[in-house]
Order: structure tokens, then sequence, then C-alpha cells
């Protein structure tokens, strides 16, 4: 069955390049399809998995068995609900790019192969195959935005695509590191993590540890590896900016919990302090010129540096723990929140983007926050799900933006208390960024030059609604999520211990 | 030696005797093919190129042994290079039976002189002895020479076969003058029997050999710093020919660096391992960062081509353990398939619209939507991103340099991977991002569509399913040693 969440939406990719390009209802009724199945048989999966029962639907196949590489694929609590937010978000993408003409054949075939790269990463459990997934994900996305991107999409993809493939090269050495040095060579991601072939190796698994934390330090991104960021998120196009933001980054996160911090536990602690350093420094950094930023765009984009240095910060607390008994609670506890607020920035920071994209792509066309004022009163509804949205980045209790943040912040107050003192204060900056940017868009004198903006479409709404009730309902009742969640967390930290 | 081993030994070189056969019988159908109808010549010669794949891909298998009174070894090895050499002018001269015949009259004598350096790179892989060494080299020497300056018209194309006669000259009489101090200090001229002797002579004077012997075998596979004719020469032969020099004299050069480095010279000794990984970090950067501003295709696969020699090198210098040899096995024939590929387009928009500047690629999605494609793949192949064969062959390498304990070298490759990146993303730039001149498709011929299909699906079945390919490099490469 995961074989089919990840690769029906290839399927339907390569349906589509034989497909005539001028029936374009049909391109995208297959899109749709195709996304759509994924999605439903992820929810099913979903349905059918057992909550602390380790690696489940698991997968395994010979591909290159001389160089001990499997088809090896299965999902726990950690990956499961990344694997269901990519597909909801890829869903909800396709059906906001309904209007996109340009080139409509390359972008759905694009987009679907993006979508399978990004469900493989989230499933691989051999290293060959995560790394191949991982390097898929970059190619469509240079296509993305080079070719359906904004002024300077063709600086914003190069530089995109040379940051990511800096981190993904060193990824490789790493992951060469450890084959090299597991008896007998493998690249099973589980094997790998029993072994830990690098226990008493100190100087390889710093080599091995610093290989992979520039992959996913870059991805994520950390400062100062993030600008990259701000580049590709204004210049793609919005449902580009949607994944990037919703999925992507989560991959640099996904990494260090999947890889780093079991594989490579001892390697990790060491440098944990260095890496929550600057995870702190992404919050106060990435709030401060969030709040200085005029284009709508950027702020958001500004804002996921800050939201991603808090996962950071969660995972970094957690890594300092690593094999210290008394400390395990608060390590599971910060775990638990960066893996929530992965989820919860997903749905956030996708929401955010459409909205941007709602009234930047098809209204108004621009996105300085200043040219706004009093749209509240003309647009009811959008003004209301931005307003969730942008209340539930700034971590308001009630919403899913504020359970993740608790979770961090009480798990790596006992770790790192002085840090996350100073973190807990770039949660007013982010506060005020959001407020300040409600108040000059939404409210105060109505700017005449926008009276005949209409209010959102049906597909925009289907776009957006089912992403907002998500922040309510997760926000108010967590636990569902967070028991998933909370089970592979437990287990993580028992194994590092 | 009786007649029956002889006999023996003669069956043993078949697929060589054939193809000589092949290159004659093109020469004579040159002769009554009418002018205009040349096309067939070139058939020909592809038929019986496949016809010679098939004695030769029987005898991957085969017990490894010497034949000839030593001087020619049929091992897997070089099984598997004769395998490259001969799907690399089936390839070639597929994809010019179209171009060439509007560019030149002597078209039949093209496809015949690019049959018999077929038959001189099989040699090349398979010399165990210097002195059959040297004439395979010379050999494939004087045809490239030829090819490289067949237009007679194009001024280019004439610079393009003096230059490489002047490097090639020069960097031959160098590499014998290394042959002759091997010969010297061990008395023999067979490779296995040299390995013997070597012990006993004096290391300065080996250091020196080894120096010289470099200059020829680096001059083959444009290795820094005997690459300065790559560029000039690839840009003013015909195309076909440069992708011919760019991957089969550059496989035959790797099959002769690797037999007399890796049979001959024991490490502890001279210590080449150093010298090669020296010189494979200089070739990786130095051609990508000379590619880097180029704007001519022709010149950027030039540079590019010295840059992945350099990665090849990686896997010369990291030859222990079960990636080096197979990692440049693997390596060479996903770049032939990529390499060729990409040389393909640029022949067919060569021909086409009669420019070999990158810009003037701008809108080939449109145009041309499946060559854009393969040509895309070709570029994020040679970059090395999966599922793709040279990121097969570099991640190859890269697990020999890590298992050999040169990480260093391994780092220079990622850094150089990345720099890569730049001009191929600057080719699919041009063909995806920016506007078309005109919006006419352009015509692809036969011959070129079926060399880019086969070329193109090479390229991703070597990526998505490797296991076979592995299996083979693998025996080839442990068969190698005797």
């Amino acid at each position: 069955m995961l074989s089919l969440i990840i690769f029906l939406p290839l399927v339907g990719g390569i349906i589509i390049l034989f497909t005539s390009k001028t029936n374009e209802t049909l391109l995208k009724g297959i899109a749709l399809g195709a996304s759509l199945a994924s999605f439903v048989l992820s929810l099913f999966m979903t349905a059918l998995f057992k909550i602390g029962g380790g690696f489940q639907f698991l997968e395994l196949g010979n591909w290159i068995p001389s160089l001990g590489i499997h088809y090896h694929l299965g999902v726990d609590g950690l990956s499961l609900p990344l694997i269901v937010l990519t597909a909801l978000l890829s869903l909800l993408s396709v059906a906001y790019s309904w209007r996109i003409e340009l080139r409509l054949k390359e972008y759905l075939f694009l987009f679907l192969l993006l979508e399978t790269g990004m469900l493989g990463v989230f499933a691989a459990l051999d290293f060959f195959l995560f790394y191949i997934f991982w390097e898929i994900t970059l190619v469509p996305m240079y296509f993305l935005i080079g070719i359906w991107g904004g002024p300077r999409k063709e600086y914003a993809a190069i530089k995109f695509f040379l940051y990511t493939l800096v981190g993904s090269l060193a990824m490789l050495l790493a992951i060469l590191v450890m084959y090299f040095n597991a008896q007998p060579h493998t690249f099973n991601m589980l094997t790998l993590i029993e072994q830990q072939p690098l226990a008493a190796k100190p100087v390889l698994a710093a080599l091995a540890f610093w290989g992979f934390f520039l992959s996913f330090a870059i991805k994520v991104p950390m400062w100062p590896f993030h600008t990259w960021l701000p580049d590709a998120h204004v210049e793609a196009p919005t449902a580009g900016s949607v994944i990037l933001a919703g999925v992507l980054l989560k991959m640099g996160t996904y990494g260090f919990v999947r890889v780093s911090l079991p594989m490579l536990p001892e390697a990790f602690r060491i440098y944990a302090p260095a890496v929550a350093v600057l995870a702190l420094l992404g919050i106060v950094y990435g709030a401060l010129v969030a709040m200085a930023q005029t284009d709508l765009k950027k702020l958001v984009a500004y804002s996921s540096v800050n939201h991603m240095g808090y996962v950071m910060l969660g995972v970094a607390s957690a890594a300092a723990a690593a094999g210290i008994p008394e400390k395990a609670v608060a390590a599971a506890t910060a775990l638990n929140g960066a893996v929530f607020e992965m989820v919860a920035h997903g749905v956030i920071t996708g929401a955010l983007f459409l909205i941007v994209g709602v009234l930047y792509d098809f209204r108004a066309h621009t996105r300085g926050v200043d040219e706004f004022g009093g749209l509240g009163a003309r647009l009811p509804m959008y003004t209301g799900i931005t307003m969730v949205a942008m209340l539930a980045s700034l971590g308001l209790p009630g919403l899913m933006g504020f359970v993740a943040e608790f979770f961090i912040f009480v798990g790596s107050f006992g770790i790192f208390p002085y840090l996350t003192v100073v973190a807990v204060t770039g949660v007013i900056f982010t506060a005020a960024m959001f407020l300040w940017t409600i108040q000059r868009i939404f409210l105060g004198p109505f700017n005449e030059r926008w009276a005949g903006l209409p209010d959102m479409d049906t597909r925009e709404k289907i776009s957006l609604v089912p992403l907002a009730v998500l922040m309510v309902i997760f926000g108010l009742y967590p636990r569902p999520l967070l028991d998933v969640i909370n089970a592979a967390m437990t287990t993580l930290v028992a194994m590092v211990r | 030696m009786n007649l029956a081993s002889l006999q023996a030994d003669l069956w043993t070189v078949a697929p060589e005797l054939w193809l000589l056969g092949v290159g004659l019988l093109t020469l004579l159908l040159d002769l009554v093919v009418p002018a205009g109808r040349k096309a067939a010549v070139g058939l020909t010669a592809v038929v019986g190129l496949v016809l010679a794949l098939i004695p030769t891909s029987s005898m991957v298998l085969w017990q490894p042994r010497t034949v000839l009174f030593g001087t020619y070894a049929v091992d897997g090895f070089a099984v598997f290079l004769k395998i490259i050499a001969i799907v690399t002018t089936i390839l070639v001269i597929l994809s010019a039976t179209d171009s060439m015949g509007r560019q030149t009259r002597f078209e039949g004598e093209f496809y015949a002189l690019l049959v018999f350096t077929a038959l001189g790179l099989m040699l090349m892989a398979a010399s165990t002895d210097l002195i059959l060494l040297a004439l395979s080299i010379e050999y494939v020497s004087l045809t490239s020479y030829v090819l490289a300056g067949f237009l007679k018209g194009n001024p280019k194309s004439n610079e393009a076969g003096i230059k490489y006669f002047l490097f090639g000259a020069t960097a031959s009489a160098v590499m014998f003058y290394g042959f002759s101090l091997v010969y010297g200090l061990t008395g023999t001229t067979n490779l296995y029997q040299i390995a013997q002797r070597l012990s006993a002579a004096p290391v300065p004077a080996l250091y020196l050999a080894v120096a010289l012997m470099l200059a020829g075998f680096g001059f083959k596979i444009s290795m820094v710093p005997f690459h300065q004719w790559t560029p000039d020469v690839y840009e003013g032969a015909p195309t076909p020919v440069a992708a011919f020099l760019s991957v089969g004299s550059k496989a035959a050069g790797f099959a002769a660096l690797v037999r007399v480095l890796v049979v001959t010279l024991d490490p502890s000794r001279v210590n080449w391992v150093l010298l090669i990984a020296v010189l494979s970090a200089a070739s990786m950067t130095l051609g990508n960062l000379l590619a880097l501003p180029q704007r001519n295709i022709k010149r950027m696969l030039a540079y590019s081509s010295i840059s992945h020699a350099g990665f090849l090198l990686i896997g010369v210098a990291a030859f222990r353990g079960d990636f080096g040899t197979p990692g440049v096995l693997v390596y060479l024939l996903g770049y032939t398939f990529t390499q060729l590929g990409a040389f393909f387009v640029a022949t067919l928009i060569g021909s086409q619209l009669g420019t070999d500047e990158i810009p003037d690629y701008a809108g080939l999605a449109r145009r041309a939507p499946v060559l854009a494609l393969l040509m895309a793949v070709f570029m994020l192949s040679l970059t090395g991103l999966p599922p793709t064969s040279v990121f097969l062959g570099k991640f190859y390498v890269l697990a020999a340099a890590i298992d050999n304990g040169l990480l260093w070298l391994a780092v220079v490759g990622i850094i150089n991977s990345v720099i890569s990146l730049y001009y191929y993303a600057g080719v699919i730039r041009a063909m995806y991002i920016m506007p078309a001149a005109s919006e006419a498709p352009l015509a692809e011929p036969a011959g070129l569509q079926v060399a880019l299909g086969v070329t193109g699906l090479g390229t991703l079945i070597m990526g998505i399913y490797p296991q076979p390919l592995i299996d083979l490099a693998r025996s080839a490469a442990v068969l190698l040693r005797l």
C-alpha cells in the first residue's frame, strides 16, 4: 500500500506526459485524481495504523543485492503524520493550481513527480533509496520556480538548486561513511540504528554528523544557511511555496530526527549546544527580519525561518539529553513538540502562502503589506481565514501552533533553560509581527484602490477551509495526533539511551 | 606454439578479425554505392558492428588468459571495454548518417574510418604488451587525427586535425620514451613479466617512467595537464567525431591506464596513488572552472569531459577493494550513454539550426519537447543526480574513495559536482526557461532518433535497475589481475 501511495502520483504524471496538451480539463482531472487517490489511501493507512506498533506497512525487496541495497519502506509515528500532510498539501495545491494556464502539462507532471519524491523521503528505510527520493525532489522544484516563478525566478531557482545540492552531496558522503563502517556493509537505516557503527569512532562520527548536519540544516533551513529560502519562497508560484514551506523544509527536520538523533547520538549530544544556539539565532533573527518586511510573501517566508528554529530547538534539546535517564521525559516532550510543530507549521504556513496567493495571483497583483487597509469589512471570509492562520502561527492558545510551541518550550526548558528563556521572547516578536500585519491589511481606513476586490471563490475555499479547520481541531484536541507522535518519540528516546 | 593452439588463439580474436572484414567491406561498398545514398554504407557498417557484439559478449565469462604469445588479454575487463567501443561506434555512425552526407563528399570513408578506429580501441583495451600497446595507441591516434580534420573545407576542422596531431605526436613520443625506460629496467615488454621484475628496479627511474607514460595516457583521456587540445578539437571536429573522441578514446585510454598501473606497478614501490589522486583533483577542478564561462555547447562538453576524466581517476586512485575498478567500468559505461546522448542532441541542433551556441537552445522545450526532455536528463545525469547512469558511476567512485581512505578526494569530487550543476543547468535554463526564437518544430532524422533513444534509455535504465551491470562490472574487474 505504501508503494501505491508513493507512486500513484508518478503514474498519474506519466499518463499526463502521454496526454494531448490541448485537453486541459483531462490533464487537470488526471492530476487531481492521482493526488486524491494518494491522499485517500494515506487516510486509509492512518486508520489501519497501530499506535505504538513501531514500523508498519513494511515493504522489503531486493534492488541491488550486490551492494546491499534494498527497496525498503515503512512508516512509524514520525513519518505517518508527515506523509498524510504531504498528500493533503499536494492535493490542495493541485486544486489551487486550477487556473494555471502557462504550460499546464509540464506543470502538473512536475508537481506529481515532486509529490512522489517527498512521500518517498518520508517512507524510505534504506539510505540509498532515501537519497534518491531526496534528490528527486530537487529537480521539479527547480523547474517550478524557474518556469512559473516571479520576476527573479531564474536566480532564485538556481540558488535553491545549488544550495540544496551542496547539502545532499555532503549527505551522500556521510551515508557512505556509515555504510563502510557497518559490518556487514549495509544501507538499511534500521540496522544502522541498531548497530551504531560509528559509536567507537568519534572522529568519523563527527565527520558524518556534520555531513548530515549540512544537508539537513540547509533544507530546514537553519541560520546561517537560510539565505536561499526568502528568494525561493518569494519567487516560487503559490503552490510551489506551499509545498516548499509545508513539506520540503520538513525533510530537513525529519532527517535530524530520523537520522542524526538515533544513528549518531553521541556526536549529536556533543554538538547539541551549538545546534541549539543556531536554532535560537534562527528564531530571533527570523522574527526580527520578518517584522521589517513589507512584502507579505517575504514576511511569511522569514516567519518560516523563525518557526523552524523552534523545531530545531526541540530536537537539539532532545539530543543534548541523550543518554541521561532523568532527562528522558523532557527529551520526549521536546521531541513531541518538535514533530507536532513540523505538522503544524506545514498546515499553517501552507495556508498562509495560499492566502498570499489568493490576494496576489488573481486579485491585487501586489503583496505590499502597506498598500492595503480595511479589507476586513469587504472580504469577510478571506479575513476570517487569514486571522485564524496568522493567530495559529503566532501561537494563540486553542490553535495548532500553540500546542507545538508549548511542548517544545516545556521540554527544552528542562535541558537548556537559558536558551529557552531567550527563545520564548521570540514568540513576542512573532506575535507583534503578525498582529501588526493583520492591522495593516485588514483594519484601519479602507483603501479605495481595492473597491472591486471580490471575496474568495469556491476553488479557493476548497483549498483553504480544510486547513483552517485542521488548525482549530488540533488546537483544541491535539490528542489523536499527539498519541501517534508520542509513541514513536518515546521509543526513539528509549533507544537512544 | 603448435598449430592447434594458434588456431584457438585466432578464435579468441574473432571479433577483431570480423571488424577488420567489416571495415574493408565498408570501403569496398563505398566504391560502388552512388553519391547521395551513402547512408547505406553506414548502415552496413552498423549491421556489421552489431553482429560483432555477439561473439564479443559471449566472451564475458571466459576464463581469463593471454593469447598470441602473451601479448593479448582475453579477460572480462577487456571484453567490457570492447563492448563499450563497439556500442559507441554503432551509435556514432547512426547519429552521423544524416548530417555527414550534407557536409562532405567522402561520407563512406568516414564510416570505414570509424569502424577501423573501433578495431584500434579494442586492441588498446586488450594489449598486455608494451609494443602492441604502443602500436594500437598510435593506430587509434592516426585515424582520430584524420577524423578530427575530416571536413576539409572547414578551417576549424583543419585546425582541429592539426592541433590534435601535434599534441598527440608529442604525447606519444614522450610515452614511448617511458615505455623504453621500463623495458630498459626490466628487459621485457610483457606487462605481467614487468610486474614481477620491477621489484629490482631503482625507484627514481620508475617514477620517471611512470610520469612519462602518464603523459601519453593523460593525453588520451584528457587529463590535466595534458588536456589543452580537448576544447579546440571538439569544437572544430565534426560533432559525431567529437562524441566519438570524448567517449571511445577516453574509455580505451582508461583501459590502458588501468591495466598498466594496476597490473604492473606495485604502489608500495611507486606511490602513483597519490599522484593520480592529485591529478584527479586538478582535472575535476580545472575542467569545471573552465566549463563555467563556455557558451558553445561543444566546448562546454569538452571541458566537462575533462572534469569527468578527473572523476574517473578517483576510481583509478582508489583501486583497492570492491569499488575502485568496477567503479571505473560502471562510470565509463554510464558516461558513454549520457555523453553520447548530449553530443547527439548537439549534432541535431547543429545540423538543423546551424548553431552550437547554448543561448540558441532557447525554447527547445516548445519546439522539440522530447529532445529537450532527453537533453535535460543527460544534463542532470552528467551533474550526477539520481536515478541516472552517471549518478551510479559517481556513487561508485565516491564510495571507492571513502573505502580507500581518500575522503579529501571525495570532498573535492562533491564540490565539483555542485560547480558543474551551474553550467549543466544553464543548458536546461535555455531550453525550458528562455523564450523560443521561433515556434517551428524541429525535424528529427531517423538515425539520430534511434541513437538518442538508446542513449536516453541507457541513461535511465542504468540508474533505475543497475544490478546486472554491476555484476558484470564486478566480474570484469576481478578477472583483470589474472
